[in-house]
C-alpha cells in the first residue's frame, strides 16, 4: 500500500513537474515559480477539482478540472446555483458573479466588482464534495459493519474482515479515550466521541490521497468540530466545574481574583486550541510536502540539471514525510478525541476528580 | 491570511454533514456495534467465570473422591481385619465345642460301658449263684438220697459246730 501511494505522490509530482517546465519553457515573460504561492493554492480550498494545467500550441490553456456546483445567496440578488465550470477558471464573470484569487465576488454589468453586493458563498467546494464522498465511504462502512453485529457475527463468533480492522479503533476510543476521562459516565459521550474520531480520521486519509483536497487542514473544519466541542462540553458542566472558574478553592482571596479571568480564557482556550492543533497539523503537513516538491521546481528554474538530480531527494524526503502524515491522521484524531473527552471530564468531574485537581496543584 | 480565515459556506456544510453523519452514525452504526461488543465481552466474562468455577468444582469432586477411596480402602482393612477375627473365634468355638462334645460323649460311653458290666457282672453273679445252687442242690439230693446218710450230714454239720 505504501508502495502504491509513494508511486501516486510520484507521478503527480511528475505531471506538476511537466506543468511547470511548460510554464518556465513558454517563455521569458511567464511570472516565475513562486512556491509560496502554489503551495498555499494547493492547501486551500477552491470552487472546481484541479488536476493539471497545459498549454496548447496556440497558447491557450488547458485545464483538467471537474467542474463543481456553485450556490451563492446575496441578500439583494437572492439566491443562484450554476457550475464553476461557468467561471471559465476566473477568466469570465456569470450570473452578476466573479471569481477572482478563489473568492466569488459580485460583480456588476462591466465586470468589475461591486463591493455593495454582499455575497455569501455556500459552493459544494472541493473541501465539501470530498468531505461528503469521505462520510458517505464512512457511514457506508460502518453501518455495514453494524448489520454484520446484527446477524450474530461477531457477537457469538469471532469478528471478521472489516470488524477485525475496525474494532479494535472502537475498543481503544471506548477503554483508553472515553472510560479512564469520563468514568461511570462514560456511556453518554461514547457516540459523540467515536463519531469525532472517525469524522476526522477518514478526512485526514482522504486528505491525504493524491489530488484530493486538504479537508481537515482548513480553519472553518476545524472550527466546526471546536464548536460543538465547545457547547458539548458547556452543555455538560456542573457547580464543582464553575466554581473552580470563579472561585478557586484552596488558595489564597488575591489568587482567587487573579484565578477568575485565567480560568474564564481557559473555557475558551481550550476548544480554539483543539482548533488550531488540528488545523495546524493538517495544514503543515501538507505543507511539507508541497514545499519538497517545490524544491524540484526552484532548482529547475536555477538549472535543468539542477533540478532533475534533486528530484530523487526530493520525492524520497516528500515520501518520508507522507508516511509520517499517514501516522499524524491517526494521531491528531486521537488527540482531538483525548482531548474533548479530557475536557468533557473536567466539566462533569465529581469530586473525586476535583480533589485529584487540587492535589495536584 | 486567507487561510486563517474560516469560509462560511464550507463551515455550514461541514456542520450539517457532521451533525447528520452523527445521528446516523449513532442510531445505526454506534448503538448496534456497542451493544454487540459489550454483549459480547459479558459472553466470554461470563464463559471464563464459568470455567473457573466447573473447575473447582472438579478439583472440590476429585478431592471427593480421593477421601472416598481412602475411607474404602480402610474399611476395607477393617472389614477384612473383623472377617480373620470372627473367621478364627468361630473355629476356635467349634474346636472347643467339639472337644467338650467328644469328652461329654467318652464320659457317657464310659458310664454306659460301667453300668452295662455292673449288669453284666450282676448277670453272671446271679447265673452263677443260681447254678451253684442248682448244683449245690442236686449235689445234695444225691449225697442225702438215704436216711442213713442224712444223718451222718447231720451229725457232721452238728461236729462242725462247736458250742463254746
Amino acid at each position: 500500500m505504501v508502495a502504491a501511494l509513494g508511486l501516486f505522490l510520484v507521478s503527480s509530482a511528475q505531471s506538476v513537474f511537466a506543468q511547470h517546465e511548460e510554464h518556465a519553457a513558454g517563455a521569458a515573460t511567464e511570472e516565475k515559480f513562486n512556491p509560496g504561492e502554489a503551495i498555499l493554492h494547493h492547501i486551500a480550498d477552491a470552487h472546481e477539482w484541479h488536476f493539471f494545467s497545459l498549454k496548447n500550441a496556440d497558447g491557450t490553456e488547458f485545464h483538467g478540472t471537474i467542474p463543481l456546483p456553485v450556490i451563492l445567496y446575496s441578500p439583494q440578488r437572492g439566491f443562484s446555483t450554476f457550475m464553476s465550470s461557468a467561471f471559465h477558471h476566473g477568466t469570465e464573470a456569470h450570473n452578476g458573479y466573479k471569481l477572482e484569487h478563489g473568492k466569488v465576488v459580485a460583480v456588476d454589468e462591466a465586470g468589475t466588482p461591486d463591493e455593495t453586493v454582499k455575497v455569501y458563498d455556500f459552493s459544494m467546494t472541493k473541501n465539501v464534495v470530498q468531505m461528503l464522498i469521505a462520510l458517505i465511504v464512512l457511514v457506508w462502512l460502518l453501518t455495514a459493519m453494524a448489520k454484520k453485529y446484527k446477524t450474530g457475527q461477531g457477537v457469538t463468533s469471532a469478528p471478521k474482515g472489516m470488524q477485525n480492522a475496525i474494532e479494535p479503533v472502537i475498543t481503544f476510543v471506548r477503554d483508553d479515550v472515553a472510560k479512564p476521562n469520563l468514568g461511570p459516565k462514560y456511556q453518554k459521550f461514547l457516540p459523540y466521541l467515536l463519531t469525532i474520531f472517525f469524522f476526522i480520521l477518514i478526512n485526514n486519509i482522504f486528505g491525504l490521497l493524491p489530488g484530493a483536497a486538504n479537508v481537515t487542514g482548513n480553519i472553518a473544519f476545524t472550527a466546526m468540530l471546536g464548536i460543538i466541542s465547545f457547547f458539548v462540553i458547556l452543555f455538560n458542566t456542573n457547580g464543582h466545574y464553575w466554581q473552580h472558574i470563579f472561585w478557586f478553592p484552596g488558595v489564597p482571596l488575591p489568587v482567587k481574583l487573579l484565578m477568575m479571568p485565567v480560568e474564564l480564557l481557559g473555557v475558551f482556550t481550550k476548544p480554539f486550541a483543539l482548533i488550531i492543533r488540528l488545523f495546524a497539523n493538517m495544514t503543515a503537513g501538507h505543507i511539507i510536502i508541497l514545499s519538497f516538491v517545490s524544491l524540484i521546481f526552484i532548482f529547475t528554474e536555477m538549472s535543468k540539471t539542477a533540478g532533475v538530480l534533486f528530484t530523487p531527494v526530493s520525492i524520497a524526503f516528500a515520501v518520508f514525510i507522507y508516511l509520517i502524515e499517514i501516522l499524524v491522521a491517526f494521531i491528531q484524531a486521537y488527540i482531538f478525541t483525548n482531548l474533548t473527552a479530557v475536557f468533557i471530564g473536567g466539566a462533569i468531574g465529581d469530586h473525586h476528580y476535583e480533589e485529584d485537581i487540587v492535589t495536584h496543584h | 491570511m486567507e487561510l486563517l480565515t474560516p469560509n462560511l459556506g464550507y463551515f455550514v456544510w461541514a456542520l450539517v454533514a457532521f451533525i447528520v453523519v452523527f445521528l446516523i452514525l449513532k442510531k445505526f452504526a454506534w448503538k448496534p456495534i456497542i451493544k454487540s461488543l459489550n454483549e459480547r465481552e459479558q459472553n466470554i466474562a461470563g464463559a471464563i467465570a464459568s470455567a473457573e468455577k466447573v473447575k473447582a468444582e472438579m478439583a472440590q469432586l476429585q478431592n471427593e473422591n480421593e477421601a472416598l477411596l481412602a475411607k474404602a480402602r480402610e474399611e476395607r482393612a477393617q472389614l477384612l481385619k473383623e472377617a480373620r477375627e470372627t473367621k478364627d473365634k468361630i473355629v476356635n468355638e467349634a474346636k472347643e465345642q467339639a472337644k467338650a462334645e467328644a469328652s461329654k460323649i467318652i464320659a457317657d460311653a464310659q458310664q454306659a460301658i460301667n453300668a452295662q458290666k455292673m449288669a453284666a457282672l450282676t448277670d453272671v453273679k446271679n447265673e452263677v449263684g443260681k447254678m451253684v445252687i442248682e448244683v449245690s442242690e442236686k449235689v445234695l439230693k444225691q449225697q442225702l438220697a438215704g436216711q442213713d446218710k442224712q444223718e451222718e450230714y447231720i451229725n457232721s454239720l452238728v461236729h462242725s459246730i462247736k458250742l463254746n
